[in-house]
């Protein structure tokens, strides 16, 4: 009969029923988190942002396809499970809007290539695929990387048109003086004793600065990871570490002079914190399996991109410090263990109470 | 005496689709013409047949005594004849056979003749163990423990509470529920039997928050007894388990590898209460249990009181048959019930319901790759780590998966619920708990082996050595060869 | 520059010096020699199933690299994995041919009581006397087949334990292809 055994032979195993999660579900209600402050950049940045999204997820998808197609997997199965949309467009999030094709056709390649499937696929790699791209384009590609436009909103005066959008991300066109601008992590560095005024602020909120897609607004980005948080689909333990420590990290350093370190306002606010803090770091790929691990592994990314933006060499440490602590992730997963029922820390069982198992008298 | 509830670890929170059976009254199943009646219901030793086949018996006369420590008798489930002792399919996945009474029944229902006490709380702890033991009750919950057995524990261990497991945190079951509603004063008096027989000053009925009727048939059957506290606990599966009831209701856990009897507490559950009063009280042996027939694929679902060696197909004729073929059919709950090989196979003293599920209720869905979200790990109630045990699990590495603690897993299915690779988590679990008893038994067999290998060289060699010595005297050496 | 050279060349010495200090003083103590590991890993019955005279000269082959870890059947599995493990290799998959266990059982109408059977096992898993029937000790049978082939009406069948519900244990699932 149909119930008693499946195709190989195997009775199956309680449990019988399942809740409703699954992987694509949740790559799907992580996209449509991100869809807001996407679709507010692609606005933001006109044209040439949506052609770079679109070319970052359709090369991430087709190298997919290609990798699981040369390793004899299920083509059709792997992709459907969304994930390589997502990296794909997470990607196109953390690069200038209006870098030239070949920038995200390459990173999203690398990213699903060497990120990825060289470690055998979904759930075997180490590193955020996406960050990975972003440093080696950081790395290889400084000047294209670091162009940012000062926002040009659609239909606004500025903002080019369809034909002249595909004319900046294919074209030789090269970008005019003026469009580019500092992004608001610069003052941060503390050399030049920027620090930032009440008014920009709201700005950095608001997503009105200059820099990539997901260093945009800020508010909608805060909005859609909480809604994420709320629903579950990301432990609330990674972001709130991450804020929270840089947070921290900003507040006492600014206190102890505000001329030099910026206030935690624009630390979180700045950058891509937030989208970090939400979207990046939570990738469960790379992070820890336990609540505590969660929480070292997001105050480790916290500290290391106060400490990259305040002293490093690059303005953003969001990528550096997340593959650091996504390396730093099979330590804590081997260390940091839940006590098991019954046991104490180290494993040995518990003690029987005195009273209780004492011979009872008549 | 005051509760304070503590939290346990993980769990989840199923659909619990109650609704369709514990609103029915618990029904009586008519009697069916043939029983098959396993000899083994239990953990423990099968009991061993005291009838012949053509011999006629009466309701409640005893089919088969229990043999070893760990056992219980089996008692005929109405009047009829034996016509059959041998092979019969088991209520198990495997479907292997198991050694069962068949009894055809006719339909007079004698019962052999009881003798209940004057006065049942009035008898010693020893008596109603001994009453308990006689009727052949086991852990109704689905465990199948030996109820004398737990109950005996009490001479050994000093009882200060005892909780009475009124949880029933699987989907879709309510037999226990509607047991409560409906017969809240026989299950007080069995906890007030119990209590005595263990010796416990402290009794606690628990409860589940999703079941207020049950909860408040209870509370008004213990009003006017102050050693039974009627707790509300809150819906979390697996707060049927022992352990976590445990934890639940006293904050303590029970050590690892030890009874709960060993922090001073005994879990019973709300069934077997019922039985319990039924056999001290009454005089009346186990012979039928309330089943919970429900699962979408189901006509009528509803709870039902059924002899036990009743073939499932006639639970599932009277509940108005299928509405669909069903995608699994279970003995027990879904989280943690097991797959029916098929309808001729009986219900057992363990069989708390029989399930059909539909593929909707299901929710099978393929599988992916582990994407190490560690939904599991927040799930566990054990506080393992399912997704490294499983990939020591599927890369053959048992002992690997015995040092991070196999051997602690509840197998309450929560990680495979919550997984979304949908990856069969317990199912492996189960495996690699089979493998490492399987590899402690071929230990022990590997010692045993040693030492009668070496005990034979010894003996070999002295054997030699009497030769050698005996060739000049050959008449002194049959005491030495006989050693 | 020169201050580097000396520098580097100092660090060098020092650092050098202390790496043999430290393999003098922090020596592993000596393990157990590798042939005691293997044969406290053996069953230890001499069955000969191997094809070696016994358990010791098993061992001493493993050790040598002469045996495969797979030699010794009614070790099954789990000791081929041991031997795996004290030898630092694994276990490659498919390597071990995975054999039922087996029980000898005497068929009582071709037992002549010969006790050849009886002295053959390395076990003393068959009792019996001379010109009585003898009879297999289950708990204690090994299912080396050393009485299977000494005797001399062919009255010993090796039979596969039969499963039960007591033994019946879970497969393992395979994983659906994705």
């Amino acid at each position: 009969m149909s119930w008693s055994s499946r195709a190989d032979g195997v009775p199956p195993s309680a449990p019988h029923v399942h809740g409703s999660a699954s992987v694509p579900h949740t790559m799907r209600t992580v996209i449509l988190a991100l869809s807001p402050a996407t679709l507010f950049g692609v606005w933001l940045f006109g044209w040439p942002a949506a052609n770079l999204i679109v070319l970052s997820v359709l090369a991430a998808m087709l190298a997919e396809a290609a990798c699981t197609a040369l390793a004899g997997r299920a083509v059709r199965a792997t992709l459907s499970d969304g994930s390589a949309v997502l990296t794909g467009l997470i990607l196109a999030l953390c690069l200038p809007p209006w870098a030239p094709w070949w920038i995200a056709v390459a990173g999203a390649a690398f990213a699903i290539v060497v990120g990825k499937q060289v470690f055998g696929g979904l759930g075997q790699n180490v590193l955020n695929p996406a960050m990975l791209a972003r440093v080696a384009l950081l790395l290889s590609f400084p000047v294209e990387m670091t162009a940012w436009v000062v926002p040009q909103p659609w239909l606004a005066a500025g903002s080019p048109g369809f034909v002249e959008g595909l004319a900046i991300t294919f074209g030789a066109v090269p970008l005019a003086d003026g469009v580019t601008g500092a992004t608001a992590l610069a003052p941060l560095r503390g050399a030049d004793g920027g620090v930032s005024e009440p008014g920009s602020v709201v700005a950095l909120a608001l997503g009105m600065v200059p820099g990539s897609l997901g260093e945009s607004s800020a508010l909608l980005l805060l909005a859609g990871g909480l809604w994420l948080t709320a629903r579950r689909i990301v432990p609330w333990q990674i972001p709130l570490a991450i804020l929270g420590t840089l947070a921290l990290l900003a507040t006492v350093f600014h206190l102890a002079d505000a001329q030099r370190f910026a206030s935690p306002l624009v630390h979180v606010m700045a950058g891509s914190a937030i989208f970090c803090a939400f979207f990046i770091a939570t990738d469960p790929v790379g992070a820890p399996v336990t609540a505590t691990g969660r929480l070292i592994f997001g105050a480790g990314i916290g500290m290391l991109v106060f400490a990259i933006r305040t002293w490093g060499g690059y303005p953003e440490g969001v990528a550096f410090a997340v593959l650091l602590m996504n390396a730093a992730t099979p330590l804590i997963d081997q260390y940091v263990r839940p006590r098991r029922y019954g046991r104490t820390r180290s494993g040995a069982p518990l003690p029987a109470g005195a009273a209780a198992s004492e011979k009872r008298d008549g | 005496m005051k509760f304070r509830l503590f939290r346990f670890r993980g769990g989840v929170e199923p659909a619990s689709h109650k609704a369709a059976t514990n609103c029915h009254p618990i029904a009586r199943l008519p009697l069916p013409k043939r029983l098959y009646i396993p000899l083994q219901q239990h953990i423990g030793e099968p009991a061993e047949p005291e009838v012949e086949v053509g011999q006629r018996v009466l309701k409640g006369q005893l089919l088969a005594r229990h043999q070893g420590s760990v056992s219980a008798p089996v008692h005929a489930p109405t009047s009829g004849v034996v016509s059959a002792i041998g092979d019969h399919r088991a209520p198990h996945p495997s479907g292997l056979p198991v050694t069962t009474i068949t009894l055809e029944s006719d339909g007079e229902e004698r019962w052999i003749p009881t003798d209940p006490p004057a006065d049942p709380h009035a008898l010693t702890p020893a008596e109603i163990t001994a009453r308990v033991k006689a009727a052949g009750i086991v852990g109704l919950g689905g465990a199948t423990f030996p109820a004398a057995v737990k109950l005996d524990v009490g001479a050994r261990h000093r009882i200060d509470t005892l909780i009475i497991n009124g949880g029933e945190c699987e989907p879709y079951l309510s037999c226990d529920d509607r047991l409560m509603r409906e017969g809240a004063g026989y299950v007080l008096d069995g906890v007030r039997l119990i209590a005595i027989a263990l010796g416990a000053k402290a009794s606690c009925v628990a409860i589940e928050d999703n079941k207020p009727e049950a909860l408040a048939a209870l509370q008004a059957a213990a009003a006017d007894h102050p050693d039974v506290t009627v707790l509300r606990v809150p819906s979390r599966y697996p707060m049927g388990s022992e352990k976590q009831l445990v934890k639940t209701v006293t904050g303590r856990e029970i050590p690892a590898g030890k009874l709960a009897a060993e922090i001073g507490v005994s879990v019973h559950n709300v069934g077997t209460a019922l039985a319990v009063c039924r056999a001290v009280r009454f005089g009346k042996p186990l012979v039928s249990r309330v089943v919970t027939v429900g699962g979408g694929a189901i006509r009528n679902p509803r709870n039902l009181v059924v002899p036990i060696g009743t073939p499932v197909a006639d639970l599932v004729a009277f509940c108005g048959g299928f509405t669909q073929t069903p995608h699994r059919l279970l003995m027990g709950g879904p989280m943690m019930g097991q797959i029916l090989p098929g309808l001729d196979v009986p219900v057992v003293k363990g069989t708390s319901g029989i399930i059909a599920l539909t593929a909707a209720e299901a929710h099978e869905a393929s599988q992916r790759a582990c994407i190490h979200c560690g939904r599991c790990v927040d799930a566990c109630p054990v506080g393992l780590v399912p997704l490294d045990l499983a990939a020591r699990v599927r890369a053959g590495r048992i002992d690997d998966a015995a040092e991070l603690g196999m051997g602690d897993c509840l197998s309450c299915g929560c990680c495979a619920y919550v997984c979304p690779a949908h990856l069969p988590l317990a199912h492996w679990f189960n495996y690699a708990k089979g493998e490492i008893n399987a590899r402690r038994e071929a230990q022990r067999k590997a010692d045993a082996t040693r030492a009668l290998a070496e005990a034979r060289q010894r003996r070999l060699a002295e054997q030699a050595a009497a030769k050698a010595a005996s060739r000049p005297r050959p008449a002194a050496t049959s005491t030495e060869n006989d050693r | 520059m020169f201050a580097s050279v000396l520098a580097v060349a100092v660090l060098g010495t020092v650092l050098g010096a202390l790496l043999g200090l430290a393999s003098r003083l922090l020596k592993p103590a000596d393990e157990d020699p590798i042939v005691e590991r293997i044969s406290d890993v053996l069953p230890g019955s001499q069955c000969g199933q191997c094809g070696f005279p016994g358990c010791g000269p098993a061992a001493a082959a493993v050790a040598a690299g002469e045996a495969p870890v797979t030699l010794c059947p009614p070790g099954g599995r789990a000791v081929a994995e041991k031997l795996a493990e004290i030898l630092g290799t694994t276990l490659e998959a498919g390597s071990f041919e995975e054999r039922e266990p087996e029980l000898a059982h005497i068929r009582r109408e071709l037992c002549i009581g010969c006790t050849r059977c009886i002295k053959a096992c390395p076990t003393d898993a068959i009792v019996g006397a001379s010109k009585q029937l003898h009879v297999v000790l289950t708990e204690a049978c090994i299912g080396c087949r050393a009485c299977h082939e000494v005797c001399p009406t062919a009255g010993i069948d090796m039979e596969t334990i039969p499963v039960t519900l007591r033994n019946w244990r879970w497969a393992k699932p395979e994983l659906a292809a994705a």
